[in-house]
């Protein structure tokens, strides 16, 4: 019987897999074709102080090897987030899974440092009073590529990046999680000013900021102009950020990008990861959830590891 | 909503570039109602290409039906698939038609758009509607207009018209179709438009709809990622704010949609 618990920061996670922020709703809406047992968490769309409306249409484009999506964080604000989505959330998946729903990593961005604070100010409050509630750690989201006056603007300056962790830190005790961008020439002052800020993980990678141009019309393909590319084709350049963040720190590594299968879920975890998200994926195959979970499980049987946390790092030369 | 293994049943050309596919679907046939659709995933693409969204045309005796237009990379490859392959399947999805309506049902068609109609009108005849029921089916050429015999082996009153004039009236569907709204207005006789087709016909009705005081279904076809609410790429504008086509569509009531003018 391998052990398949993580801790990712404080956050206990029953199984080594999450769904990366905006692929997942807000967790429910996958109900009935996602093994929920299989998750150690489910990740939920970014939220913010108040609703937002998210960019134009066309908002995503289909190429070979993935997907390129300006989104523009359309969702709820944290009102009807707390009041209803996390209540709601609990209530279906308990009864659609026979079990209690996996703890929600919470993504949240905003327009200024105090918002940010504000969120995670309140989803810990929300957290204090109501033990047992699904809200188990925040995911800062500093990287979102497609909106201009959103966490991107956070996620470039080293400094900047410092200050708003250490803001957020302030106000909650929740796990607190940093989405770091994978497009900076080196992450290694990214990931040090989270640890400065007293991050208690990080998250790697968000997507690859990326343009598709219709040529017959001579125009951008996306109403936003630019996105973020996400999917297979994008895994091994997020492996190899995965690899330089494990080795600059000690923060445990929420590993993202292009798992397709659980290959690429035990590469994450041997370059340094000590759980790994879903995301495009889940667009076509929910059903990877069980297909990846299960060979994790198998090739810890086969190479003779008893815990999946024995993975985290093993790489070999 | 399920992810369902269906092995394909039947897969033939209709006209040109059109095709009919028959999968076999015990637990969503059952469940599934006119105007919702399907998620299907396409086989021979590679791993990280999307599902395809299509409305049901028919679900019956365990089976669900698809007629599909080859647009694009997805169909094409989704034309090679045979008699005896199998298909995953998520489904049912989206809100439809309400299959009761209160005096004449005018379906409205373009291309085909007429699919999710031809459910509905058998929903609705199987229902007990009292009153007529009217296709008004348009297409550039003869070509795109389908399931017409279907719609007649039905009992449903029969309207075309091409771009072309190759069948039925020379332009666009609304010129048989106001013929109709003139008539019944001057009866006095109440009807609802249950549309289906590409934007800017879907606009014309939705318009006329809300301008006569009539109940209009307005089914939007946009690009979807997910199918089920989560990845918020399918807008459409409403009264609501952007609504997500997948799960708050795609039929929508005439009145709540918003039309933004074309760039």
């Amino acid at each position: 019987m391998i052990d398949t618990k993580v801790n990712l920061g404080g956050l206990e996670m029953a199984a080594p897999l999450t769904t990366a922020s905006g692929t997942f709703g807000y967790g429910s809406e996958y109900a009935g074709l996602v093994d929920y047992r299989k998750l150690g968490a489910v990740t939920a769309k970014g939220i913010r102080i108040g609703k937002w409306p998210g960019n134009p249409m066309p908002r995503h484009c289909e190429v070979p090897g993935g997907l390129v999506n300006a989104i523009g964080l359309q969702g709820t604000g944290i009102d009807h987030f707390l009041g209803i989505t996390v209540p709601w959330y609990a209530e279906s998946i308990e009864e659609v899974s026979g079990a209690k729903a996996p703890p929600m990593i919470v993504n949240i961005w905003g327009g200024s440092v105090d918002e940010y604070a504000e969120v995670a100010r309140r989803l810990s409050e929300y957290a204090s009073a109501n033990p047992g509630s699904p809200v188990g750690a925040i995911e800062c989201n500093v990287s979102c590529p497609n909106v201009k006056a959103g966490g991107h603007t956070f996620g470039q300056d080293p400094a900047v990046l410092n200050g708003l962790v250490s803001a957020v830190r302030k106000e909650t005790s929740l796990p607190l999680i940093v989405k770091l961008a994978p497009n900076v020439p080196d992450i290694r002052p990214y990931v040090k000013a989270c640890e400065d800020g007293g991050a208690d993980a990080l998250a790697l990678i968000n997507t690859i900021p990326a343009m598709v141009i219709d040529i017959e019309k001579r125009r951008p393909v996306l109403a936003n102009r630019t996105g973020g590319l996400s999917g297979r084709g994008i895994h091994p350049a997020a492996v190899k950020v995965v690899y330089d963040a494990y080795r600059a720190t000690k923060l445990p590594i929420l590993a993202m990008g292009g798992v397709y299968e659980a290959k690429d879920a035990i590469e994450f975890m041997l370059a340094g990861a000590t759980a790994v998200a879903l995301g495009t994926v889940l667009f076509t195959d929910p059903g990877a959830v069980g297909d990846v979970y299960d060979g994790m499980v198998d090739y810890c049987e086969r190479h003779g590891f008893k815990a999946v946390a024995e993975l985290t790092g093993s790489l070999e030369g | 909503m399920i992810n369902e293994k269906c092995e394909i049943l039947k897969h033939e050309e209709l006209s040109a570039g059109y095709r009919l596919l028959v999968v076999n679907a015990p637990g969503m046939a059952p469940i599934l109602v006119p105007g919702q659709f399907v998620h299907v995933k396409v086989p021979a693409l590679e791993a990280s290409a999307l599902r395809r969204p299509f409305s049901v045309f028919d679900a019956e005796d365990g089976k669900v039906s698809i007629l599909y237009k080859t647009v694009g990379r997805g169909t094409a490859a989704l034309n090679a698939a045979n008699v005896g392959d199998t298909l995953e399947v998520i489904g049912p999805l989206g809100h439809g038609f309400p299959v009761e309506c209160g005096g004449a049902a005018f379906l409205v068609g373009g291309g085909f758009g007429v699919a999710p109609l031809y459910f509905l009108a058998k929903r609705m005849i199987a229902g007990g509607h009292k009153g007529r029921i009217a296709l008004f089916a348009g297409g550039r050429t003869k070509e795109d207009l389908l399931a017409i015999d279907d719609f007649k082996a039905l009992g449903v009153e029969v309207h075309l018209a091409t771009n072309d004039g190759s069948a039925g009236e020379k332009g666009l569907v609304t010129v048989p179709l106001d013929e109709q709204i003139v008539k019944h207005l001057e009866r006095g006789e109440n009807f609802e438009f249950f549309a289906c087709g590409p934007d800017p016909m879907l606009k014309a009705i939705a318009i006329k709809a809300v301008g006569l005081g009539k109940k209009g279904w307005i089914s939007m076809d946009r690009h979807m990622i997910c199918g089920v609410g989560a990845c918020y790429a399918c807008i459409q504008k409403t009264v609501r704010g952007n609504s997500r086509c997948c799960i708050e569509g795609p039929v929508f009531a005439a009145e709540d949609l918003v039309w933004e003018e074309a760039k």
